[in-house]
């Protein structure tokens, strides 16, 4: 996507800053639920509306899944750090201050492993640090967007939900990998369980800071894009950007430093406003909190306590199965790692549990506008399937039939197939009888093969196969052909 | 019977109640009906709160006469500082801007006192947003000193001080930042207990800095206010900054005496700044602790002059993140303005005084970019060099003394035109809020135109209960009469 | 330390407070007057000195992750200045959202 940046002479250079709404069960400072949905302002207290007099305690819950994203990043735990308040007004957040975390975030460093077409970068991870969440606001008038509107409706269930907030060093260089990037912090924040991480709903955003420059060169000023909610959108907002950017430094424009608007409906950016100078948050150490220092012991459970992460995972697969890189990547961005898993270890061959999977499981989800995730196939009931298909019984054509069955609830693999009477055919005799008849309607193509195009014999075994409804087993049939037409 | 009942101290009226001699509801009249006689003078509440007052009086009385439980201090009247919270009671921080405020919920300390069926009579004035030494930054109106109407209380709890002082109440609940209970205390010839950092739960405390911040008893003596303190005080789980463990017990050794104890006198405070009058009593003072057989030591805190600064910095800055919640949007004054950011800057503009607003400013200016370091994190070291300093002191002494306030109660108007004057009378004080130690004032004697002096006792952390035991011994060696006298006091409590 | 009309002004915008020009000249000398008198802070403390937030060093004060009630909805919007459909109105925001939660 940024391929026109390069061939321009231009290098993009890109960092994300990605906030991850947690799914503890009370906010970062307050004992309010963090549900989703249902009436404005019922999860409010004092401590999250910003009453006067109420004061934070920050939830332990939060820390911990701050320690564990942390440490499954690679990075440190800080012996000490703490929060402060970042001040600036703003009717969505109670207090007009947020308390975030500045010179010392909880966690620093670490490194993201990031996979594309082009092969694998590492990504510098430069801080993980806590904050909390401001409210929302409703813009009332024609358009519902804040320009334009005759007033505002502010909600404040959300105001005070801890965040997390994971800084990229700036080492992307292209579109792709900001959408590796993100794909894959979103599944070690599954894998950890601290979030359930949806671009779409907000639990997850992500702003990018783009830049570009000629290597060798100083970077460039840099425009931070926002509001991209789906991993889609990051790359057509970056791509976007990166080529806005070359188009005016060519046009011997300068990029100034500026926050841009993604408009996903018009497909372009847009800018929000022009940071002439950087805002004055007077940030200062908040005195309502203490410092927030980890028993080394409480780090070291965490850490043991860290499940497999997807990294660990794909390289496990490629090693214990023979998996290629790519098949495990089309899994892993599927979400079907677990299933492929549970297929295995039920004694399915790893060969056949991927093909079906990245072949036919993911064009069926998406001719059902699913996420393959999402289709309530077992591991087991793929097992069965390739079990069906080893010892004979089905096609991979057929399976892929049965597959379809069985998503749509029409009972297991072998349920399916008694059903409808797709046992594949392998009886050699009556086999041979529907061979003769081909051979016989199609005389030009057999002599083709007697002829010694033994390709041509392709032609001969479709038809078979549309004669048996996809039922003949293929191997069986080509042989059968064979035999007749080399005797002939 | 009413009026002796408004002379008498805390834990007689708990003991007369305690004994059916009278009704919480007598005496919660009693003193109901002296607020009604003397606040058109006086000037001390904000809002009183009768009906809750004689319905909580009187549902202790119900529970005394089923022998039901009732509180440590069951009965007796308090005037509250209108910083802390009361639910569904209006509490307005001496501030247009919560003018009509009613909160939906109860400050910690406000729980605290009800636990300990404490009969809380009202909302008393203060300088707005408790910044002030006079009680004359009220949005409201400015509160009076009981000795002499034409002179300020001190602030800026001084509205709690002057309703004790003006015996409305025998307690008063006022918070500390850099004095502001035990400067009015000592203008007002009363006890004032700013305790531990840390020891009061500040939740439901409107808060000024946040750091400092600290309520503590006001009363007529050093033993009702140890009781109000033992009410009050406790862990808070609220309040991240609540120490998570008790105080040590301040009734227990209350009457130990000081013989044996080693007072330091603070070389600085002792050095120019204070007025004669000031100086004759306080200099009396430690003498008579040496004749009560405690040892008395010069110290010196070498910093401590770099105190007032360094306070200066501290508080506004944070009060200026502190005040920002104030914006016309969740609650509080709105005055209207054609977009939000208009509508916040009006009604923070109308709704906030010229002292507040001058804090704030400085505060803000203190944590912009570029002047951070040089300010509020300088301001931060000299608060560790003052702390060092102090625990050097406490090496060799138990508890530190020297004057509260460099002056007896001045005129009303005296020093509105000048902040730094003012800010002066809490150059003794803010070295003991900046190092979150326990420190008080007791009143020992009069100065300047028969007006009180106080003296104050500093004790290192947690150590509340050495710093009351030496007060308790230095007050009844002094015998201060607390009732106002002189040509222009509040006619006395026996109405 | 001396302030300038446009550095009071400016300061005064971060405040969030509308000053009338007699605010801002009256609060001129002040402010430089007290920000001259704190910057003696500077002659003692040196970089070596460890800042104190809070003398009494506490740290690692948590609650459990465990819901309390929230307030009712009315008490929550017994303060409102302005409500409708049970959100705080406020007047036409003109700042572009600084927390990019819009449009």
């Amino acid at each position: 996507m940024t391929t026109a940046a390069t061939a321009t002479g231009f290098q993009a250079v890109i960092g994300l800053e990605v906030h991850v709404e947690l799914a503890t069960r009370t906010k970062m400072f307050c004992g309010c639920r963090t549900d989703f949905g249902g009436d404005p302002n019922v999860r409010t207290c004092p401590v999250c509306l910003g009453q006067p007099g109420s004061l934070p305690v920050v939830n332990r819950g939060a820390v911990e899944s701050a320690i564990r994203l942390g440490l499954a990043l690679g990075g440190e735990v800080a012996p000490s750090s703490q929060f402060h308040r970042k001040n600036y007004f703003y009717p969505d957040m109670p207090k007009n201050y947020q308390i975030s975390q500045y010179d010392v975030p909880i966690c620093s460093g670490g490194v993201l492993e990031v996979t594309t077409s082009h092969g694998t970068t590492l990504v510098g991870i430069t801080r993980v640090h806590m904050e909390e969440d401001t409210g929302k606001s409703l813009h009332a008038g024609t358009s519902g967007r804040i320009q334009g509107a005759e007033y505002s409706l502010v909600d404040y269930n959300r105001a005070g939900i801890p965040l997390l907030e994971v800084v990229s060093e700036p080492d992307i260089r292209s579109a792709e990998e900001a959408q590796a990037y993100l794909t894959e912090l979103r599944a070690i924040v599954l894998a950890l369980g601290i979030s359930d991480a949806k671009l779409e709903e907000g639990s997850m955003r992500c702003d990018a800071n783009v830049s570009v420059h000629r290597p060798g060169e100083p970077f460039g000023a840099r425009a931070e894009v926002k509001n991209m909610n789906s991993v889609r959108s990051l790359g057509r907002a970056i791509a976007y950007e990166v080529d806005r950017q070359v188009a005016l430094v060519q046009a011997g424009g300068t990029v100034v430093l500026q926050t841009r608007h993604w408009d996903e409906d018009r497909g372009a950016t847009s800018t929000l406003r022009v940071k002439e100078t950087l805002e004055d948050y007077r940030y200062f150490p908040d005195p309502d909190l203490v410092a927030v220092e980890p028993e080394p012991a409480w780090i070291e459970e965490l850490r043991a306590g860290l499940p497999e992460l997807p990294a660990a995972i794909r390289r496990r697969l490629v090693d214990a199965h023979r998996l290629s890189a790519e098949q495990v990547a089309t899994l892993a961005g599927a979400g079907l790692i677990p299933v492929f898993e549970e297929a295995v270890a039920a004694g399915s061959p790893p060969v056949d549990a991927v093909n079906l999977l990245t072949n036919d499981v993911i064009a069926l989800a998406s001719e059902r506008g699913f996420d393959p995730a999402d289709l309530a196939l077992t591991g087991a009931q793929l097992a069965e399937l390739t079990g069906l298909v080893t010892d004979g019984t089905l096609s991979t054509k057929l399976a892929r039939e049965v597959l379809g069955d069985v998503l749509a609830g029409r009972g297991t693999p072998r349920e399916v197939v008694a059903e409808r009477g797709l046992e594949q055919i392998s009886d050699t005799s009556e086999l041979a009888a529907i061979c003769d008849e081909v051979i016989a309607a199609q005389a030009d193509a057999a002599q083709k093969v007697r002829d010694g195009n033994r390709k041509a014999v392709g032609a001969l075994v479709g038809a078979v196969m549309r004669a048996t409804q996809g039922r003949a087993n293929p191997r069986v049939v080509n042989q059968l052909l064979m035999e007749r037409l080399d005797r002939c | 019977m009413a009026d002796e009942l408004t002379t008498r101290s805390a834990l007689q009226l708990r003991d007369l109640v305690a004994h059916g001699e009278v009704s919480a509801e007598e005496v919660a009249r009693a003193h109901l009906e002296r607020v009604a006689a003397t606040d058109d003078q006086l000037k001390a509440f904000v809002t009183v709160t009768d009906d809750a007052a004689l319905a909580h009086a009187r549902d202790i009385d119900r529970r005394r006469a089923a022998e039901e439980p009732v509180g440590a201090l069951a009965g007796v009247p308090l005037a509250l500082k209108d910083v802390l919270c009361t639910k569904g009671v209006r509490t307005t921080c001496g501030s247009r801007i919560l003018q009509t405020y009613r909160p939906p919920y109860d400050a910690g300390v406000v729980e605290r006192l009800r636990d300990a069926d404490v009969v809380v009579l009202g909302k008393a004035n203060c300088d707005e947003f408790a910044m002030g030494s006079s009680c004359e930054n009220s949005a409201f109106f400015p509160t009076r000193n009981p000795w002499d109407l034409d002179r300020v209380p001190g602030g800026s709890s001084g509205g709690s001080v002057a309703a004790v002082a003006g015996f409305q109440a025998p307690l008063g609940v006022g918070t500390d930042t850099g004095g502001s209970i035990r400067q009015p205390a000592a203008l007002c010839g009363l006890v004032g207990v700013k305790p531990t950092y840390g020891a009061v739960s500040r939740y439901g405390l409107i808060a000024f800095a946040s750091s400092l911040d600290q309520a503590g008893p006001i009363a007529r003596s050093v033993t009702d206010a140890a009781h109000l303190l033992a009410a009050i005080a406790g862990p808070d789980p609220r309040d991240s900054t609540s120490i998570p463990k008790p105080l040590p017990d301040v009734l227990a050794g209350l009457d130990d005496g000081v013989s044996g104890l080693r007072i330091g006198v603070v070389a600085e405070f002792m050095a120019e700044g204070m007025s004669d009058g000031v100086r004759a009593m306080v200099e009396a003072s430690v003498e008579r602790l040496a004749g009560l057989g405690a040892e008395i030591v010069e110290v010196s805190l070498p910093h401590a002059g770099y105190g007032l600064a360094a306070y200066y910095l501290i508080a506004p800055s944070e009060a200026s993140s502190n005040l920002s919640r104030y914006d016309g949007v969740r609650y509080g004054l709105r005055v209207d303005g054609a977009t939000t950011e208009a509508m916040m800057a009006a009604t923070r503009e109308a709704g906030f005084g010229s002292e507040v607003k001058r804090r704030i400013m400085i505060g803000t200016y203190a944590l912009s970019a570029g002047y951070y370091d040089a300010y509020y994190a300088q301001a931060q070291r000299v608060r560790t060099l003052i702390a060092r300093d102090f625990a050097a002191a406490f090496e060799t002494c138990d508890v530190l003394v020297g004057p509260t306030s460099p002056t007896v109660a001045f005129p009303l108007g005296e020093l509105t035109a000048d902040p730094l004057a003012m800010y002066a009378n809490d150059v003794y004080a803010v070295p003991a809020s900046l190092a979150g130690l326990p420190a008080m004032s007791l009143p020992v004697g009069l100065g300047e135109a028969g007006m009180p002096v106080g003296f104050q006792i500093m004790a290192p952390l947690l150590r509340d209960d050495l710093m009351l035991r030496a007060a308790r011994a230095l007050e009844a060696e002094v015998g201060f009469d607390a009732m106002p006298r002189g040509p222009n006091a509040l006619a006395g409590a026996a109405i | 330390m001396s302030l300038s009309s446009e550095d009071v002004r400016h300061v005064a915008r971060l405040a969030r407070l509308d000053l009338s020009d007699e605010e801002v000249e009256a609060l001129r000398p002040q402010l430089s007057d007290i920000l001259a008198y704190a910057e003696q802070v500077g002659e003692v403390a040196t970089a070596d000195v460890p800042p104190t937030a809070h003398p009494y060093g506490l740290r690692n004060v948590y609650r459990e992750d465990v819901p309390v009630d929230p307030l009712p909805h009315e008490e929550a919007m017994s303060t409102a200045p302005a409500a409708e459909d049970g959100r705080f109105r406020v007047p036409r925001i003109v700042g572009p959202d600084v927390t990019g939660e819009d449009g």
